[in-house]
């Protein structure tokens, strides 16, 4: 099980300062957004529409530079240090479950053989190491987003960018996801950025919740959740629960208005 | 409170289920039935008109006199089906290789599309009967000019829909590839040419009865010297000959040239997308 340091002596793994995003026709997406991300973090950027929080993950996976300001990493990069899983699955639909997850792998130049072993403990991981051989089509919404997990897994990165992954899925397969994805963290170590639209997704799976309100996206506020992990299906309905819920919610309206 | 006991045990397949595997096993009869027996009626009617007006066989023979035709005259039909198979074929392997690498070229050079992309159009409006004469004045080859016709036409849709394949990759799976710093060559391997397959088959499938309508023009265009006479050629000495059975023989082996080729590229496209691609899928309901 993952050892939880409190947030603010966790060793920071990456930092935004001041980040200006301008798109052309004079759009401001970001404006002077600073973020520390340590390691262990699991953070929720939460916000309305047009906040700049899939601008945000973009410009930290490199996909975009920043207008202005500067992103830096604490240490040296490489290429699977940094996994992504979209809103949609996003798997290629030519291949199979485990040819889907190879992938960063085999862009690394690494033959399937070589690393076998990880990719049948992360299908493993996700539960579903009995579909190695499926092509996506074969599978639910909920399935093929546990593959798209496990392709960003696959390499142990040190951060997993996550862009609202569950927004399509129905409440049931969310919650189970949910509880799966604390306990996938927690058993690779990574550190999560996670967008989302929905208050209670965002309590129950963080300890930092990024508030960000709109035009231009900006932080507004940031709640902690210093609630222990694991957490499971009793902090659901916990008091401490509504209480950090109710507090996010307060964040979000003043970020409303803010607006 | 227990069921009447009347009520009978619900059967394995209700009545609609029932009428609707009925019908889905009709259709798939019909599919093949209905062409057939639409085929019959209309050589019966072809004969009845034939014989019922007492039209002159050197008008319109009568399909006894054609299948006649077809059976005796099957030695040089079938060399000439020989003939123009093999240009055929042979235009459709260059189309392919010729339209798919352009393709490939513009899409890894925007410069290289813009430079040359409106030629491919040209090239393609212009009618290649029209083409033709010029391509047999300065190529010395028959068989070179007539594959050279046969690709003209039969390259264009190989290569508008297979650029159009290799743009349409899906932008998350792009984007993904470039935070795994994916080579060039990475990206066109395991991404963009998988992504393309299906639309390189809906081209292939024009493609391959353009190669053939190419092949014809060509040969009507060539004459016979030096490579022996295709089918097309066949139907034009025949007519001269006012062999009007023979006509229809040779046009008859044509046709089923085409429907040959159409058959095995969608049986090639079949095998290829069966396990993923939606349009090979069967949905339930």
């Amino acid at each position: 099980m993952r050892k939880i340091a409190p947030i603010d002596d966790r060793p920071e793994l990456l930092r935004l300062e001041g980040v200006d995003k301008v798109f052309s026709g004079n759009v401001q997406a970001l404006s002077n957004l600073s973020l520390h991300v340590n390691g262990g973090d699991f953070i929720s950027l939460l916000g309305p529409s047009g906040c700049g929080k899939s601008t945000a993950l973009r410009l930290i996976a490199g996909l975009s530079e920043p207008t202005t300001g500067r992103i830096t990493w604490a240490g040296p990069r490489g290429d699977g240090d940094l996994g992504v899983v979209f809103q949609e699955p996003t798997l290629m639909p030519w291949a199979t479950v485990v040819q889907n997850v190879h992938l960063p792998f085999r862009l690394e130049g690494k033959s399937y053989n070589s690393v076998k072993d990880d990719i049948l403990d992360v299908l493993k991981l996700v539960g579903l190491d009995k579909f190695q051989n499926a092509y996506p089509r074969e599978l639910s919404g909920g399935m093929k987003m546990r593959v798209s997990i496990a392709r960003a897994m696959v390499t142990q990165p040190k951060l997993i960018l996550m862009d609202e992954p569950f927004a399509a899925l129905d409440e049931i397969t969310r919650f189970k996801l949910n509880n799966d994805l604390l306990a996938m963290q927690a058993r690779v170590g990574c550190t999560v950025i996670f967008v989302t639209h929905s208050v209670f997704e965002s309590v129950f799976l963080s300890d930092r919740i990024v508030v960000m309100a709109a035009r231009p996206g900006r932080v507004i506020e940031e709640v902690r959740v210093e609630e222990p992990y694991p957490r499971t299906e009793d902090f659901r309905t916990s008091a401490e629960y509504a209480a950090h819920c109710r507090a996010a919610s307060r964040a979000l309206e003043h970020a409303m208005e803010a607006a | 409170m227990t069921a009447p006991a009347d009520i009978a045990p619900p059967p394995a397949i209700d009545a609609e289920e029932a009428r609707r595997a009925r019908r889905v096993q009709l259709e798939k009869a019909a599919r093949y039935v209905l062409p057939v027996a639409v085929m019959a009626l209309m050589i019966f009617l072809w004969d009845r008109l034939v014989v019922w007006n007492e039209i002159p066989h050197y008008i319109l023979p009568s399909p006894g006199r054609v299948w006649a035709s077809l059976t005796n005259d099957w030695p040089i039909l079938w060399e000439g089906a020989q003939l123009t198979g093999r240009i055929t074929l042979l235009a459709l392997l260059v189309a392919v290789l010729g339209g798919a690498g352009l393709a490939i070229l513009f899409n890894q050079s925007k410069m290289v599309e813009l430079s040359f992309y409106p030629y491919a159009v040209i090239l393609q409006v212009t009618p290649v009967v029209a083409i033709a004469p010029l391509i047999f004045i300065y190529v010395e080859s028959k068989t070179v000019g007539m594959l050279l016709c046969a690709w003209i036409v039969a390259f264009f849709p190989v290569l508008s829909s297979t650029t159009l394949g290799l743009n349409s990759v899906d932008h998350n799976l792009r984007d993904l590839f470039r935070i795994y710093g994916a080579s060039r060559w990475q990206k066109l391997w395991i991404l963009q040419l998988p992504s393309a397959l299906p639309y390189f088959l809906g081209g292939l499938k024009i493609a391959g009865g353009l190669s053939l309508i190419g092949a014809v023009v060509a040969e009507l265009v060539a004459g016979t010297g030096g490579v022996g006479a295709g089918l097309a050629f066949r139907i034009q000495e025949a007519g001269y000959r006012l062999n009007i059975a023979r006509m229809f023989a040779a046009l008859a082996l044509v046709a089923a040239m085409g429907v040959l080729i159409f058959a095995a590229l969608s049986l090639l496209s079949h095998m290829l997308l069966r396990k993923w691609h939606e349009s090979a899928l069967k949905r339930e309901g």
